[in-house]
């Protein structure tokens, strides 16, 4: 594991929890949409919040695709449940909600869950050889950052 | 009989978030690492090969599932039975299924991992 895949767990946990936030304020604002009035469900993409909860839910699954390509689903399921932990941080230090016992000893079981997950190997089973297509790209056509 | 529902939902939403998760990891295992494929052949051919794998499209298609089941789940359960429920109970189904259809080795310490996690996913809805 190097810490740029680090980065990539981190980035899902860390987009989800942003994307739905932002995704909830924004429908929270906008009101009840009712199936009767259908357009308000399409129109209602374009709040700025539920439009940058949406980019942020995107690049959530980028990073999860990412993740699943190089770790098994064991591994990446249990290490980003630290949304959950980030989750009770935001609802405790930012929203200043009250958070109870049980929801700290919620967070105390996760992070163990984590620790012990991520103490261990990313990938299980050899991965499966890519699809063989011609990737015959000159390499003058590779986009380099 | 609404707890009947209830939980039908539940197991609904379990199995097709299961399934999703399964395909998906499936098809990301045949495309391969992404930023080695990114290295090779750039963005456009890792996005084009991700969204032509049948299993991505099926794995979108059963998350999507999943979703319109929370949506249905809702409007009969209660919030803080359907979503700690069904999240907890993923992460356990996933174990399972990662052993058998993805042939991933889920030792004690992945076993531990998932149980632990759902346990506390319960707790948080406490």
């Amino acid at each position: 594991m190097t810490f740029r895949r680090y980065l990539v767990l981190v980035g899902v946990a860390v987009f989800a929890v942003t994307g739905d936030s932002l995704v909830s304020r924004g429908m929270r604002q906008a009101g009840g949409i009712s199936l009767h009035h259908l357009p308000g469900i399409i129109l209602v993409v374009f709040r700025p919040e539920v439009a940058l909860g949406i980019f942020f839910l995107l690049a959530f699954f980028a990073c999860y695709m990412a993740a699943l390509s190089w770790a098994d689903l064991t591994y990446v399921l249990p290490a980003t449940s630290i949304s959950f932990i980030l989750l009770t941080l935001v609802a405790k230090f930012i929203l200043h909600e009250n958070v109870s016992l049980a929801r700290w000893l919620g967070v105390l079981l996760i992070s163990i869950g984590v620790g012990v997950v991520t103490q261990g190997p990313a990938l299980t089973h050899p991965a499966q050889p890519p699809e063989r297509e011609c990737l015959a790209a000159p390499a003058s056509a590779r986009s380099e950052p | 009989m609404s707890q009947l529902y209830a939980w039908g939902a539940v197991a609904t939403i379990v199995s097709a978030s299961t399934a999703g998760d399964v395909l998906l990891s499936r098809a990301m295992k045949q495309v391969g690492d992404v930023a080695e494929l990114r290295r090779r052949a750039g963005v456009p051919t890792v996005i084009a090969r991700v969204l032509r794998n049948p299993n991505f499209v099926l794995g979108v298609t059963a998350m999507a599932a999943a979703f319109y089941a929370m949506l249905f789940g809702l409007s009969w359960a209660d919030v803080s039975l359907v979503v700690p429920a069904s999240t907890s109970l993923t992460f356990v189904t996933n174990a399972v299924a990662a052993k058998v259809f993805l042939h991933e080795r889920v030792d004690q310490r992945r076993w531990m991992a998932a149980l632990l996690v759902a346990g506390g996913v319960v707790l948080l809805a406490l």
